[in-house]
């Protein structure tokens, strides 16, 4: 095996595939920010929250009723849509006519409310989530061993974002959902329930986010913590790969990842600030982002 | 009712009520656990510092524990390890706390609205994770024990109720520069770019260049109440710089009331008392507050304060309508 830089290159290839995990993460997330502050000119914080809530569903339907993984794929992300379509319905769609940033302070506190609430009754330690057995065990592939699951999150999360990145650029759908981010009021008048609209993509990229702590869970343990050390850093990518682009979000979430494991290969005690590096040296550079327009 | 409102607008009322709030300052310290006062009133001059860029000027930072933190752990640092006098220690704090401000801000300050609050809450997250790596912040266990020294080599602080009047005086200098820059012309460009930003460009204004000056000194400010809230109580921690405390602050100037003067003043004061009630009762202090914080988003924008004032203007208004 030869070495990179005095690095062994199982040892990088080993960072640059947890690299593409991290940089799943940040691509669901993101993708998830980027439509509903598209749509509903939202910055959603507490989609950490709900991320932590994905994974913490994921985990109590285990522990509690016995339900597998598999089910839990499809059931958590829902349930944390619901809650995301509840939400919408009560609160958000009435700070759509503020200020936005009401509706990021009212995310803001959601977040601090939904960890707090977690952190209250399950405490602040983080919960074993054992790996389904279906993807146990690890592929070989001569130069470096890969986890299976971690093969499946980097798959599943690369599927789900190309295909909502199909749906909103090439469907009468997606369409419609563009048309009402222009002009919602020409949109209403061709008979579209926008409204309803709004409260459906809501719940949907939340569930997206909810999703993603169900893919979380058996990799990184499950605590009231791990939506808000996610959210901030998301965040950062968001700036970095600005707000205007589905496509760019998804790029970035998935670069910056592989950027933070090389740090941690090269440099490790620079591997938690990398991001925000990089974010200010874009600002300087393009304050709009690499793919954004200017807001 | 009109006797009841003439009361209140009277100047013998304002004169009684501040002399009173003097009064009960000065006594406070024998009756009430000082401690919680001092905490008090670095909230006050954090929250009133940080309204100075949000209430003000328009800006959202989600931010501001890095000025309040890295302050802390500066004069932490210069009053512990270097051994250095009381005054230079909270300067050095301050020092600090205004060149992140500084660097922060030529980042941010182009962008607008969600973006500026997002960066400065990611640079704010950077300043944290070099508090949890660096080692003189000693990680998880921060800096104990700070001495906090004495005031002019003069009067010995590790006497409370001393600390107790230098903490009050100084939030109490830092409040009056608040006052004095908000109503200056300087405040007053300040509203104008809240207001309305293009107007503000046309009329020649460097605008960047304001926000940017009204942000340092909003970051020297926070910095100013981290390093008084580390002497007061003499440990450094990382909840200091956590993007929790960043929210609560931002909470604090909301429920009190954004870009009114006493607003923050109530509001901290208000946060303040809650967190040290719900720290005994056992209930979950960030549950609490979040919900405090989507309630007050809700229902009512306009805080405490900006409230109470709308009302009561509004029922002057009624009682004589020739009066503006």
């Amino acid at each position: 095996m030869p070495d990179i830089f005095g690095v062994p290159m199982v040892v990088l290839l080993g960072q640059i595939m947890l690299g593409l995990i991290n940089g799943s993460f940040y691509a669901v997330l993101s993708l998830g920010l980027a439509i509903i502050f598209g749509m509903l000119n939202v910055i959603n914080f507490a989609h950490g929250a709900l991320y932590m809530m994905g994974a913490f569903v994921t985990w109590i339907l285990l522990s509690t009723v016995g339900i597998n993984y598999w089910t839990a794929l499809f059931v958590a992300p829902m349930i944390v849509g619901l809650f995301g379509i509840v939400i919408e319905r009560l609160a958000l769609r009435h700070l759509y006519k503020v200020d936005h940033l009401y509706s990021l302070l009212f995310t803001f506190g959601m977040a601090l409310a939904l960890e707090g609430l977690f952190r209250y009754i399950y405490g602040s330690a983080g919960k074993p989530y054992p790996v389904p057995e279906q993807l146990a065990g690890v592929f070989k592939l001569g130069f470096m061993i890969l986890p299976v699951y971690r093969a499946w999150v980097i798959v599943a999360a690369v599927i789900v974002c190309v295909a909502v990145w199909l749906v909103i650029e090439k469907t009468r759908l997606g369409a419609w959902l563009r048309a009402a981010t222009e002009n919602p009021s020409l949109v209403t008048a061709f008979g579209i329930n926008v409204p309803l609209m709004l409260t459906l993509t809501y719940g949907f990229c939340v569930g997206l986010a909810g999703f993603a702590g169900v893919l979380a869970a058996p990799i990184y343990q499950v605590s009231p913590g791990m939506g808000s050390n996610l959210i901030i850093v998301v965040f950062a990518v968001v700036v970095i790969g600005g707000l205007g682009s589905i496509g760019g979000s998804i790029l970035t979430g998935l670069s910056l990842g592989v950027i933070e494991g090389l740090t941690k290969t090269f440099y490790p005690s620079a591997s938690t600030i990398v991001i925000f590096v990089v974010m200010a040296i874009v600002l300087i550079i393009r304050p709009a982002g690499l793919f954004g327009r200017e807001a | 009712m009109s006797t009841l409102l003439t009361l209140l607008n009277s100047p013998a009322l304002k004169w009684i009520s501040a002399l009173s709030l003097a009064v009960a300052l000065l006594i406070a310290p024998f009756t009430v656990y000082p401690l919680f006062l001092m905490n008090v009133f670095c909230f006050v001059l954090f929250a009133s510092a940080l309204n100075l860029v949000l209430g003000y000027a328009g800006l959202l930072s989600l931010g501001h524990a890095a000025f309040f933190g890295g302050a802390a752990y500066v004069t932490a640092h210069v009053a512990k390890e270097w051994g250095w006098p009381f005054e230079i220690a909270i300067l050095a704090g301050m020092a600090f706390a205004a060149l992140i401000g500084l660097v922060m801000g030529l980042i941010g300050i182009k962008r607008h609205g969600i973006y500026f609050a997002m960066i400065t809450l990611a640079l704010a997250q950077m300043i944290y994770f070099l508090a949890v790596q660096m080692p003189f912040t000693n990680g998880e266990d921060g800096i104990q024990s700070i001495p906090r020294g004495t005031l002019l080599g003069l009067i010995d602080l590790s006497d409370i109720r001393a600390m107790y009047f230098v903490v009050l005086s100084l939030a109490l200098l830092g409040l009056l520069l608040i006052w004095r820059t908000i109503h200056s012309p300087f405040g007053h460009i300040l509203a104008a770019i809240r207001e309305n930003e293009p107007r503000a460009v046309s009329l020649g204004l460097d605008v960047a260049r304001y926000k940017l000056m009204a942000f340092v000194l909003s970051a020297t400010l926070s910095g100013l109440a981290g390093s008084l809230k580390v002497l007061s109580f003499q440990l450094a921690a990382l909840s200091n710089v956590s993007w929790h405390l960043s929210g609560e602050v931002v909470l604090m100037t909301l429920i009190g009331g954004l870009g009114t003067f006493a607003g923050p003043i109530i509001g901290s004061t208000f946060v303040v008392a809650l967190e040290h009630y719900l720290a005994t009762s056992g209930l979950p202090v960030s549950l609490v507050v979040g919900v405090i914080f989507m309630a007050c988003v809700m229902l009512f924008r306009r805080g405490i304060w900006g409230e109470a004032k709308a009302r009561l203007s509004a029922m002057m208004e009624r009682q004589d309508p020739d009066s503006h």
